[in-house]
């Protein structure tokens, strides 16, 4: 009996902690749907009760092309990392290499490079290339962050395939490419996802590539958006907040039906096992 | 852990017959291939086009001409003499220490409650990874928002409990800014810390908190003796990976302060962004990356040995 009310009690306890933290995002979307005017009264409104989707309106006026920008370079941040990372991982977990344990080492190194510094020297080459302001150079610079991610997490996974599948694969006459194919890609299914979510979730949320990359001009993810927005007229915080809360959109969603997926990504790095 | 299992199979690969090894190595080499070329030219051309740039006077006449003059040292020199370093160097530091140590007793004390079986924990927990997920340049933009001087809900709430008595120039205020970014920061990194730091715990064998509690330890005495302990590899990869994410951290600051007001908020981050980025200084711009390259580094490594001890504790 004490018991189940100390677990009770520890329930009561967990929601007001989730409440307190979670209360920021709660802020966004009460601002996102109250009229400019109301967020600029002396003590807040703490609920929408006179709501407005004007914010939306202006939000999706102003920034749907960078919405859409952010959802392609997302998108093909995610094909470009698994289309490097998953042969790599496949060399480096299944078959004999020399140097694999060198390759994976510079992997882990690589990702301590601050973001800046390769943001400072791929400025310099892109201009030269014409890829600034470019889908595919925002692509191939959020691949930077991307594909370590990925090889270490489907290569820590693809080691737990038995090699005697593909052996047999072999010995029944299918060559490495019909190996990888047919047998490790259907297998690492679980990890592509999990590598996919995060190449998906760190792209859409970039920002510093998105802000030295581009000019300013009409190409924009919706990360400069929001940023451009704060700038400009920064007493719109209805339309502000309107945009964020469309930005947090993915996010969101996949918490919801991928979690289980989030969370594999997210130890990933930390606990290996 | 990784590395026996890798021994173990090189020699089984020696018994295999030679042939068959070499046309495996070409194939593996073929599959890496991508991969390696990616990296050399995404990873190896930045980081030495950044140390050649960092030594020339790299302007955006360069951009047109094609020309930098070498100029040796002076880049670093000037950046040493820029006032606004020390400021950087201070605040980083100050940054770094302050999110990570908030990030982590808070995260430790949630995942410490969160282990525990009650209705919804679990549901209750994946609640809070929504922070970690969300763009920081949206966190960055509500804590804006909420730190609003005049409408912020931080000021009204401190308003209504009698806590402050006037408004708190939170963002435009040299000596408040840090704190508020280390704030906004904080907030954005505990979700981070609670998931690892759960994982570790969930690892910990339950006999041994019913063994503590059948010789008479208290809930403090548990956590001192058994699950501090046996987290600490876990604890060291989660310092050290804060750590070097921590230190490069960009997105906050630009889209919270901008690493004003006058200069108050600055990193070496948005230090080297603003050299090269608004000043069109990119030789200085690359000679303060290279300085955080240097900072990271020495973090990475200390990182890279605890995870490895770590590792080979986890395998023996």
């Amino acid at each position: 009996m004490r018991t189940l009310r100390h677990a009770r009690l520890r329930t009561v306890a967990g929601l007001v902690i989730v409440a307190i933290l979670l209360f920021p995002l709660y802020w966004m979307i009460n601002a996102s749907l109250q009229p400019s005017g109301a967020l600029l009264k002396p003590s807040p409104e703490l609920f929408p009760a006179n709501g407005t989707f004007d914010g939306y309106r202006r939000a999706l006026s102003g920034q749907l092309g960078h919405l859409v920008t952010s959802l392609i370079v997302s998108l093909g941040t995610v094909v470009v990392s698994l289309a490097i990372a998953m042969p790599a991982s496949y060399a480096l977990a299944q078959l004999r290499i020399r140097g694999g344990t060198m390759f994976l080492f510079v992997t882990l190194i690589v990702q301590m490079i601050p973001g800046i510094v390769m943001a400072n020297a791929l400025y310099t080459v892109f201009s030269n290339l014409g890829l600034i302001d470019n889908y595919l150079g925002l692509i191939l610079a959020d691949s930077t962050a991307t594909i370590p991610f990925a090889i270490l997490l489907l290569r820590a996974f693809m080691i737990s395939i038995p090699r005697e599948l593909s052996e047999a694969a072999r010995i029944d006459g299918a060559g490495y490419w019909r190996t990888f194919t047919s047998i490790i890609v259907p297998l690492s299914r679980n990890a592509m996802v999990t590598a996919g979510l995060f190449s998906f979730l760190f792209a859409w949320a970039d920002f510093l590539f998105a802000i030295t990359l581009t000019t300013g001009q009409s190409f924009a993810p919706v990360t400069v958006g929001i940023y451009r927005f704060l700038g400009n007229q920064s007493a719109d915080w209805n339309g502000i907040m309107a945009t964020a809360t469309l930005a947090s959109i993915p996010a969101a969603i996949l918490l919801v039906i991928a979690q289980r997926y989030v969370v594999a990504g997210m130890t990933s790095g930390a606990v290996k096992d | 852990m990784t590395l026996t299992q890798e021994a173990t199979a090189g020699r089984a690969e020696t018994r295999a017959r030679p042939g068959r090894r070499r046309s495996q190595r070409l194939a593996a080499l073929a599959f890496l291939l991508p991969a390696l070329a990616y990296i050399v030219v995404f990873f190896g051309y930045p980081l030495v086009g950044n140390l050649v740039m960092s030594t020339q006077n790299y302007t955006v006449r360069s951009f047109y001409t094609g020309q930098a003059p070498f100029v040796g040292l002076d880049n670093y020199a000037a950046v040493f003499r820029n006032p606004v370093f020390g400021t950087a160097v201070t605040n980083t530091i100050l940054f770094t220490a302050g999110s990570i140590f908030f990030q982590f007793t808070i995260g430790l004390a949630l995942a410490v409650f969160f282990n525990g079986r009650f209705l919804g924990s679990a549901t209750l927990r994946s609640l809070l990874l929504l922070p970690w997920l969300l763009p920081l340049v949206v966190s960055g933009a509500v804590w804006r928002w909420m730190f609003d001087q005049d409408h912020g809900i931080i000021n009204a709430a401190l308003r209504a409990l009698h806590l402050a008595s006037g408004p708190t120039p939170w963002l435009t205020s040299t000596s408040w800014a840090l704190p508020a970014v280390i704030l906004t920061n904080i907030w954005i990194g505990v979700p981070f810390n609670l998931v690892i730091l759960h994982g570790g715990l969930r690892a910990i064998p339950d006999v041994l908190y019913e063994a503590a509690e059948l010789d008479g330890a208290n809930a403090w005495q548990r956590f001192q003796h058994v699950t501090w302990p046996l987290l600490r590899p876990v604890t060291g990869i989660v310092l050290m990976l804060g750590l070097v994410y921590t230190i490069k951290v960009f997105d906050v600051i630009m889209v919270v302060t901008g690493g004003g007001p006058a200069d108050a908020t600055q990193t070496l981050t948005t230090l080297s962004y603003g050299l090269s980025f608004h000043d069109f200084a990119f030789g200085q711009g690359a000679a303060v990356g290279n300085i955080l390259i240097v900072l990271a580094t020495c973090f990475g490594l200390v990182y890279l040995r605890s995870a490895r001890a770590s590792l080979s504790e986890v395998a023996s």
